[in-house]
């Protein structure tokens, strides 16, 4: 990262430093020098939507925790507190709550993204991996976080997603009543719950910071998938990618403002406006929209085990994505086959969040099957086999070529110029 | 083999197509809710004042002996964007209840008229006890109420909603079920303290008795004094105990948005203008 930076420093202390610690031509090398492919699209810029979601979701959590006070007896008392009583504590807390659809709707584009032109394959396996991990750990949080607020669906939630661990055989009953901290959800739940929501951020900070090493190692992919040959290829991050992402995420913020401002309670369930209560189990238990693929899956097995298998086993799967496609071509662009074969994925996990969302009977459950054995069909059948059975189409030479074959501005090819040294 | 793979592909973009498209034909689970027309819907919505100090002496007169509204302090009553009374009102509507206030110098609890910072008295010492006079049914606490209940859109229904900003599932469920009491169809057993009311979000009997009668709350402004319009107001009442911050909300948000707006134009053509020599 800091290999990439032609930093020399020139002040007196800027010297001083950089010859004890230096920071200075590392930030330069990662985040300003960096050379980066020049043809990636606006998909691309989901990575810094993303890292801007996750700082909001940590400043806004931090202001919340002034506020909130975990305790079964306070807590839904106390989120009614910051929405009534704090200086624009509905503000924080409709931030926060929708900030976290928000990640997810930024986290699955960039996964789809990255499926879709191969981000995965060699050699960025360990930046696929590194992101699954931030997946699984970004869901422990928000599945956490869901609790906090002690309304119905929080306790309800939680009862039914911990009580997953008893399908174990043998460790089940110890493991859920460990993670309880007594024989149902209740106070100790609720107070290690809100521990590991305020840990775990820091830690999916720690692993997007592993994330950004791997593929600045690696280089960018791109659109193309071919890595990048000349210099003509690359463009400095700082200023064409600084403002590039730097639109995006205004653009995000604009969608994230809509539902913060307009509809804040969509993506809620209302059953969490009533406080939680053990005796009183709510008529549908829900979870929230972005865990809907995965619900879907651990229902559509009859057995309790095999669902919980199947559901982790969905994201497991993912682990091992580098080495289950077996096509040579990283970009969906010129695997004609692979292109289609990945929107039916795409609309098979759409299809699952809506079954996930319907009652687990009749039509939904059958649907549900068929489209569970497909999700993982798609992995462990179609991938593997479409390696060897397609014929994919001519790969460009370089990502100069394929920029003025397929734009053709007309502009004379290497006419990079940096602004700043105009 | 290609043709197989193509007759999978067809075959599985068709199961994508039915799963996604099917639950439409099902989806009408629970009551029919007719949307009613909000003064604090859409983009620019506000309270009325008028609408919401109706909707207060409904509350006040009538629910407000079994439903508590906990998160409901006095001083809300004066706050803006709320019914918009007078400090001076609120203390007076204030000073009518009893609340307890602390302990005197022995120690023995003392209780005393409420203040602005109170918060709303409960109408039962406790849950039991509201059970006990309830016949068993607890009437819930208004302080959220508004927010807690949803009769499911559906699909597409819920997907339109996104662009309408649809948020008031609350106070048309509650305007609904209302208004919705009714005899019982022939052959439809009522169990005893239970009234039917096929609105009834969890089947067609409850055990709250139709709340409201014509002229059994005062207007003194000529609003007509009917079941429907006593039924409207004490919703968007409870819309504002459930959001107190909805006007502050929509406001702020049209600023955030026009800024946001703006700055995005801006940004987009800075970006253009320092990409504008590259081909990419």
């Amino acid at each position: 990262m800091a290999g990439h930076s032609n930093y020399v420093p020139q002040s007196a202390a800027a010297k001083w430093l950089e010859s004890r610690l230096p920071v200075i031509s590392l930030v330069r090398g990662s985040f300003v020098d960096f050379p980066t492919p020049k043809n990636l699209n606006y998909w691309w810029t989901f990575g810094g939507i993303l890292f801007f979601v996750l700082v909001a979701q940590i400043l806004t959590g931090i202001v919340l925790v002034m506020h909130y006070t975990a305790s079964t007896d306070a807590a839904f008392a106390s989120v009614e507190h910051i929405m009534r009583d704090v200086n624009f504590g509905w503000l924080l807390r409709y931030l926060h709550a929708n900030g976290a659809s928000m990640f997810f709707i930024a986290v699955f584009i960039h996964m789809f993204r990255g499926m879709y032109y191969g981000s995965y394959k060699a050699p960025r396996e360990i930046s696929w991996i590194l992101g699954v991990i931030i997946f699984l750990i970004m869901m422990a949080t928000a599945f956490m976080g869901y609790v906090l607020p002690w309304g119905q669906m929080s306790f309800w939630g939680a009862t039914v997603i911990t009580n997953l661990f008893s399908a174990l055989p043998l460790v089940g009953e110890p493991i859920v009543q460990w993670l309880w901290g007594g024989f149902a959800v209740d106070n100790p739940t609720l107070n290690r719950f809100f521990s590991l929501h305020y840990l775990l951020p820091f830690m999916i900070f720690g692993v997007v910071l592993l994330h950004v090493w791997a593929f600045h190692t690696t280089g960018n992919n791109n659109p193309t998938g071919i890595q990048p040959k000349t210099k003509q290829d690359t463009l400095p991050f700082h200023p064409y990618y600084t403002m590039k992402d730097l639109f995006a995420i205004v653009v995000f913020m604009i969608l994230f403002a809509y539902f913060v401002f307009y509809i804040p309670n969509y993506l809620g369930h209302a059953d969490n406006y009533i406080e939680a209560d053990p005796l009183v189990t709510p008529a549908h238990i829900v979870p929230e929209w972005y865990f809907l693929p995965f619900y879907a899956i651990l229902r559509a097995v009859p057995d309790k085990l095999g669902g919980v298998i199947l559901m982790f086993g969905s994201i497991a799967v993912l682990f091992v994505l580098p080495w289950l496609d077996t096509s040579k071509v990283r970009s969906g662009t010129y695997r004609p086959l692979f292109k289609q074969f990945f929107w039916i994925f795409a609309a098979v996990c759409v299809g699952l969040g809506y079954l996930g969302a319907m009652p687990a009977e009749g039509i939904y459950v059958v649907l549900a099957r068929i489209l569970t054995a497909y999700y993982f069909a798609h992995f462990l059948i179609i991938l593997p086999l479409l390696g060897f059975l397609e014929k994919p189409k001519p790969v460009p030479a370089s990502i100069s070529e394929s920029v003025l074959g397929g734009s053709g501005s007309g502009k004379p090819a290497g006419a990079v110029a940096a602004p700043e040294t105009k | 083999m290609n043709t197989m793979i193509k007759s999978v592909r067809g075959a599985m973009l068709a199961l994508a197509t039915v799963a996604v498209a099917a639950p439409a034909l099902a989806a009408g689970e629970g009551p029919h809710i007719e949307r009613e027309q909000w003064s604090f819907a859409g983009p620019f919505g506000t309270y009325d004042r008028a609408q919401l100090q109706r909707g207060f002496k409904v509350y006040k007169e009538v629910c407000a002996s079994c439903h508590g509204a906990k998160f409901l302090a006095f001083r809300n009553l004066a706050q803006p964007g709320g019914p918009g009374f007078t400090e001076e009102q609120a203390k007076v509507v204030a000073a009518e209840y009893t609340v307890p206030k602390g302990v005197d110098e022995y120690g023995d609890p003392v209780e005393g008229p409420a203040v602005l910072s109170d918060r709303w008295p409960s109408p039962f010492p406790n849950e039991t006890a509201a059970r006990a006079a309830n016949g068993g049914a607890y009437p819930p606490d208004f302080s959220t109420l508004a927010k807690a209940r949803a009769v499911a859109s559906g699909f597409p229904g819920f997907v339109f909603d996104i662009f309408t900003q649809y948020q008031e599932h609350g106070p048309d469920y509650i305007y609904n079920l209302l208004t919705g009491y009714e005899e019982a169809p022939e052959g439809v057993e009522v169990p005893v303290g239970q009234y039917y009311n096929p609105k009834f979000i969890a089947g067609n009997t409850l055990a709250m008795a139709p709340p409201l009668y014509a002229d059994s709350v005062e207007y003194t402004d000529g609003t007509p004094m009917t079941v429907e319009q006593y039924a409207k107001d004490v919703s968007a009442f409870m819309m504002w105990v459930a959001e107190p911050k909805l006007e502050e909300r929509k406001n702020l948000g049209f600023r955030v948005m026009i800024f946001l707006i703006v700055f995005a134009s801006l940004l987009y053509f800075t970006k253009n203008a320092i990409w504008r020599n590259v081909d990419h």
